[in-house]
């Protein structure tokens, strides 16, 4: 990604505390338009907090977040939701309403937000829960009568409901079998290409990051260690980093990705 | 640069024009319903000088054309950018052969009989489980009684916190406020009769054998049964239940017994403070309006009000509060994955637990006055 271009999002100087427990101290990150961010780090250094402060489900203690050229926290309840409805958020347990079908689920906001009526926006609903996987007979289910991986593409539709321009992913292969998170990835970046998203990726799965992301930041100290490719962010001179990419799973990943250069 | 989508037809040539997005959908919903339908088979139709697409449009466009045609999209339109046919195409592959889900046909009649028939059989299957379950639960408790090991003692003082102390205060409000009213009527339909005195009788008699205690188990099982129905709810919804059996141990010992006894010790003392404070509302009202002083009121009570009125009061409390803690749990226990299902069962467990108490009142009040207790 070229540095040149305006990013979307801007973060800079965040900390996130609670009560003597810090979390985050002076933190900085960008999302440029179109890139796939990967956000690792070790269990505990807030990677889902620094996704929620993001999309202003947590008011940070200090820094200032820029979304669209605008600061997030300071607008004014009005103008938050206008800029919030160009996210798509998916939570780490999918978060779908329960009491719910999987089509009324998608179909919300786009009756509260675009304004469609009910067939329309229930015809639309299918139409985005396929295009995440799911076959259409699994609509009117309710999310309680889903498998784990099920729940994970419907909350995935959920979050693509108003075509978004930034979409936040907390882990979204973790709990899907290889076969279904491999499939997940394609979908992401097949998604990404065809409506030009820019995705903020939280996760563990080394896979994912050797698949889909341009960029990867890692979080370490309170911070974000380095933030930039990823043979870049491999190569860098950190334990943690070091450990990561080139512990067993690490290299059995590139490998993966690098079919090429097996031996 | 925003430009409404719209569809450009000469003959049988289609031109896809503008953004197709969200924001447009409305219209161009309404252009395409205003098409006629098996029309465009035949037509060739160019994408070229569409613009924005999202998945709005492109879920529109898939009307228009089919799901078949925009999986072949890389044969039929090979001119268009490589992310857009990608969407295209990943959208077509996904609707082909993705029927909508077959609505059922609405039968009303028939519904409404086989709905009246589901709550029937709903309420047989709750006695029948209620039953059950206190079965269970005096099971456990007779054979974790042997056992002082596996009393759980620290459980049962936080719950004893919780359902006893916390509801002091409130108990005893209510039934002050209450024990006054019963008062105030007693004076209003005494005075007629010029035996206002007997106010203190009425007001002693009421809380003593029935108020005091239906009070409090009413209060309680607002209060308490719905919480351990959330509680254990919640717990259900978050497999803690399951995590608690495949870990060897019992979920009603652990859980349910702590509560039941917790109850079964509260009720009966929050009776015992409902009453005082009743009589002591009726007292204050006495001495207000009917200048009956304190000590002719306990004069009076001494007197007239023998012991037994007492213990048929709170003879009933430990049953009652067995019931209302069973009653919480075993709807806790029913809930399943979804938050509507927390808030039936919680609703159901306060129903459930006041009707049962209110309904053992009045054997009970019978029972007694047959036994001329």
């Amino acid at each position: 990604m070229s540095a040149s271009r305006e990013p979307l999002i801007r973060v800079r100087g965040l900390a996130n505390r609670f009560g003597q427990h810090s979390v985050h101290e002076n933190l900085d990150l960008d999302l440029y338009p179109g890139e796939i961010l990967g956000v690792v780090g070790g269990s505990g250094t807030g990677k889902s907090v620094l996704l929620r402060s993001i999309v202003g489900l947590l008011r940070p203690s200090a820094g200032r977040i820029e979304v669209f050229g605008e600061d997030l926290p300071q607008l004014p309840a009005r103008d938050r939701s206008r800029v919030e409805r160009r996210f798509g958020v998916l939570f780490q347990r999918g978060a779908l309403f329960t009491s719910l079908t999987l089509q009324e689920n998608v179909a919300l906001p786009l009756i509260e937000h675009a304004g469609l009526p009910r067939a329309d926006a229930e015809a639309l609903a299918r139409v985005k829960l396929a295009l995440a996987g799911l076959p259409g007979e699994v609509a009117i289910l309710y999310p309680a009568e889903l498998s784990g991986g099920m729940i994970k593409r419907a909350a995935l539709a959920r979050a693509l409901a108003l075509d978004p321009e930034v979409l936040f992913l907390d882990e979204p292969t973790a709990g899907l079998d290889p076969i279904g998170a491999a499939a997940f990835d394609r979908l992401i970046l097949t998604l990404r290409d065809a409506l030009g998203l820019s995705v903020f990726l939280v996760t563990h799965d080394l896979d994912t990051l050797y698949a889909a992301c341009d960029r990867v930041a890692v979080l370490s100290r309170r911070r974000v260690r380095v933030a930039d490719r990823l043979d870049i962010v491999a190569a860098t001179d950190d334990e943690w980093i070091h450990d990561y990419f080139h512990g067993p799973r690490g290299r059995a990943a590139y490998r993966a990705a690098h079919p090429e250069e097996s031996p | 640069m925003k430009e409404p989508g719209y569809i450009d037809q000469h003959g049988n040539h289609l031109t896809i024009v503008g953004d197709w997005t969200l924001p447009y959908y409305a219209a161009l919903r309404l252009e395409l319903d205003r098409r006629p339908r098996h029309e465009t088979t035949a037509t060739t139709i160019d994408l070229t000088k569409l613009r924005a697409l999202d998945t709005a449009g492109a879920a529109l466009l898939m009307e228009l054309v089919g799901a078949r045609w925009l999986a072949e999209i890389d044969e039929r339109a090979p001119e268009l950018p490589t992310t857009r046919r990608a969407l295209l195409r990943t959208l077509g592959e996904a609707m082909i052969d993705n029927p909508p889900p077959s609505a059922r046909p609405g039968r009303p009649l028939w519904d409404t009989l086989a709905r009246t028939g589901q709550h029937v059989e709903g309420i047989w299957q709750q006695q029948y489980q209620l039953l059950g379950f206190i079965g269970q639960v005096l099971a456990t408790l007779a054979v974790t009684a042997w056992w002082p090991r596996r009393w759980r003692l620290t459980s049962m003082v936080a719950q004893l916190h919780q359902t006893g102390l916390n509801a002091l205060p409130i108990v005893a409000l209510l039934t002050f406020l209450v024990g006054a009213v019963v008062a105030f009527l007693g004076a209003t339909v005494l005075r007629d009769f010029g035996t206002t005195i007997y106010t203190v009788n009425l007001v002693a008699f009421a809380f003593l054998r029935e108020f005091g205690v239906l009070l409090a188990a009413i209060l309680l099982a607002g209060r308490t049964a719905s919480a351990f129905t959330a509680q254990l709810g919640a717990m259900k919804v978050n497999e803690e239940l399951d995590a608690v059996r495949t870990l060897g141990l019992d979920p009603i010992e652990l859980l349910v017994l702590p509560r039941v006894l917790a109850m079964m010790l509260s009720l009966p003392i929050l009776t015992f403070v409902g009453m005082l404070s009743g009589i002591l509302g009726g007292a204050l009202v006495c001495l207000q309006a009917l200048d009956i002083s304190l000590i002719q009121f306990l004069a009076i009570l001494q007197r007239d009000i023998p012991l037994n009125h007492f213990l048929v009061g709170l003879a009933k409390a430990p049953l009652f509060a067995f019931l209302i803690a069973v009653i919480g749990c075993l709807e806790g226990f029913k809930v399943s994955g979804s938050a509507q299902s927390v808030g039936e069962h919680t609703t159901s467990s306060v129903v459930q637990s006041i009707f049962v108490v209110i309904l053992l009142d009045a054997v009970a009040a019978l029972f007694f006055m047959e036994m001329g207790w």
